[in-house]
């Protein structure tokens, strides 16, 4: 210890004193100071220009995942569309089905209609007719009987004949 | 460009140290008496080891004995500067033609002076030649303050003009560009290291631009000091309890300057503890702030690199003290080998060291300036209730 403080020299830690306090203050305003704000301002450059890369990821996703939605809505929408197509398809052919079915069976039933009264005056001409013919026939057998007898009996013959063939 | 200029000048300059140094080549014939210079038994290993680690007030390079048998020196004088009795004296130390034990007596400004041990002695009135009592301690002559250019203020110049030279090198090139260049790309991460990795985290966020000025200065300074006492120019700056303990005393200055009301509330008044022990705790913490801490850094710095310097010359001994047991080759060749190792881990250190003091210094900067967040959660009664981090924040 004695021999320590023997060492000490007063002189040299004044001497230093005033050079380390020199050159502190040298070096904190000919280099600390410059680089340090130097370095503060780099490292203040990186950092914005990594926030505004990762702000531009953040927009691009953004973007992706809004393009996706709409190919999703878009693809639905079409999906919608195309079943909406599918089903009045189904529907109207359904529809003219149905009224072809109606307007057959109604005119099926206006021909039977027809048919049947076709019929029903055809029948009664042909009575009118058939009771003209008599008529005529016993008009012309009451006339040859009147002149001979045979005479008579061959012409019903032949009209009877007549009759047949009408 | 600018810097490898720079460094090519400083090349320059220490070649031309080197010239002017084999210029200064000096002899003397009487001085080393009894060796005669040559250094061989444990006893002598032993002083020379404690000569060296001592400041010097001039520049030796290398010394040798002619076949003459003149003791010859290589280096340099360097300007002594003492405040005596009668003022300020200077003489340049080759008037003491390199005499280490007071025999040379030098009269200047009407006084006489004598070195011994690399202090400067001024002799009581009418001495002529120093007497010695039987420890060999001076009795008629008394230390004279001295703030000569010894050898160590010549490194710290040296340094200090370096770090000038290179980190407003490096500050001039971030003007014209983002990343540096040349050697400028190897002092940023040092500077950065420093900065985000002493400073920052132990001074927190806040504050740490106010002091990281100084804990780079410092922690360069130490560093590079380091690094140049293991070359063979022989500096110890950093192995001068006057440069330990100045650079201790800036730190505990700065410590003590920039502690807030909370730093100083622990000191005088602990809170959370009893009242009666808190005038002992005061006590306790005023030791330790303003005489345990600070001298803990001057010491271990001190300490590990005049460890390192003894430990290193003293292997580099072992061709000497063990050629006769080992022979030539087997002391030489373990003395290499080990000095080699020891150097290495002395690198090793040159940094710890530095890193340690700077980091002490933040911490205790950081105890200083931190700041106690006072709001706490309070339970039921209103009582505070203390957490971990303001128990620890109550011991620091």
């Amino acid at each position: 210890m004695d021999k320590l403080l023997n060492d000490f020299s007063p002189g040299l830690f004044v001497v230093q004193t005033i050079l380390l306090l020199l050159l502190i203050l040298l070096m904190v305003k000919f280099a600390w100071k410059p680089i340090m704000s130097s370095l503060t301002e780099r490292e203040e450059g990186i950092q914005g220009a990594l926030d505004a890369a990762e702000k531009a990821k953040l927009e691009m996703q953004n973007l992706q995942a809004d393009n996706a939605n709409l190919l999703k809505e878009a693809r639905a929408e079409r999906e919608s569309m195309l079943k909406e197509a599918r089903d009045l398809k189904n529907k109207m052919i359904d529809d003219a089905k149905t009224e072809a079915q109606a307007q057959a069976n109604n005119m099926i039933v206006q021909a039977q209609a027809a048919i049947e009264s076709e019929k029903k005056s055809a029948m009664a001409e042909l009575k009118s007719h058939v009771a003209g013919l008599s008529i005529e026939i016993a008009e012309k057998v009451v006339r040859q009987e009147l002149s001979n007898k045979d005479k008579q009996l061959e012409l019903v013959a032949s009209m009877l004949n007549d009759a047949k063939l009408n | 460009m600018k810097v490898a200029k720079q460094t090519f000048k400083l090349f320059t300059l220490a070649v031309m140290l080197f010239a002017s140094a084999f210029a200064m080549a000096e002899n003397t014939n009487d001085t080393e008496k009894d060796t005669g210079g040559q250094i061989d038994t444990k006893e002598e290993v032993e002083a020379y080891i404690l000569h060296h680690i001592q400041d010097s007030h001039d520049f030796s390079l290398f010394s040798y004995t002619s076949d003459a048998g003149e003791r010859k020196h290589f280096g340099f004088p360097l300007p002594i500067i003492l405040w005596s009795s009668n003022g300020l004296t200077t003489f340049m130390s080759s008037e003491f033609h390199h005499n280490d034990d007071g025999h040379v007596v030098v009269e200047k400004n009407g006084l006489k002076f004598a070195k011994i041990h690399s202090k400067i002695y001024e002799l009581d009135g009418g001495a002529a030649t120093v007497a010695f009592d039987e420890t060999h301690h001076a009795t008629n002559a008394h230390r004279v303050l001295d703030f000569s250019i010894t050898k160590s203020v010549v490194g710290v110049l040296l340094i200090g003009l370096l770090m000038l030279i290179w980190f407003s090198g490096l500050a001039r090139q971030y003007k014209k560009r983002q990343v540096p260049t040349g050697f400028g790309r190897v002092l940023e991460p040092l500077v950065l290291y420093v900065r985000d990795e002493i400073s920052r985290p132990n001074i927190g966020e806040k504050h740490y631009r106010k002091f990281t000025g100084y804990l780079l200065t410092v922690f360069f300074f130490i560093w590079i000091l380091n690094l140049l006492g293991l070359t063979p120019f022989g500096f110890n700056v950093t192995g001068q309890l006057a440069v330990t303990a100045c650079l201790a005393i800036f730190t505990l200055v700065i410590y003590t300057v920039s502690g807030n009301k909370d730093y100083w509330m622990h000191i005088l008044w602990m809170p959370g503890v009893p009242i009666l022990i808190r005038p002992v705790l005061a006590v306790i913490e005023l030791a330790g702030a303003l005489i345990i801490k600070p001298f803990s850094l001057l010491v271990r710095l001190f300490a590990n690199i005049s460890a390192g310097h003894i430990v290193v010359m003293s292997l580099i001994a072992i061709m000497f003290t063990l050629k006769k047991s080992l022979g030539v080759v087997g002391a030489t060749g373990l003395s290499l080998v080990l000095s080699f190792f020891i150097t290495l881990i002395e690198v090793l250190v040159a940094f710890l060291q530095a890193y340690i003091f700077t980091m002490l210094s933040a911490l205790f900067i950081g105890m200083a300036v931190a700041e106690h967040d006072h709001e706490h959660e309070h339970d039921d009664h209103g009582h505070e209730v203390a957490d971990a981090e303001d128990v620890r924040g109550d011991f620091i």
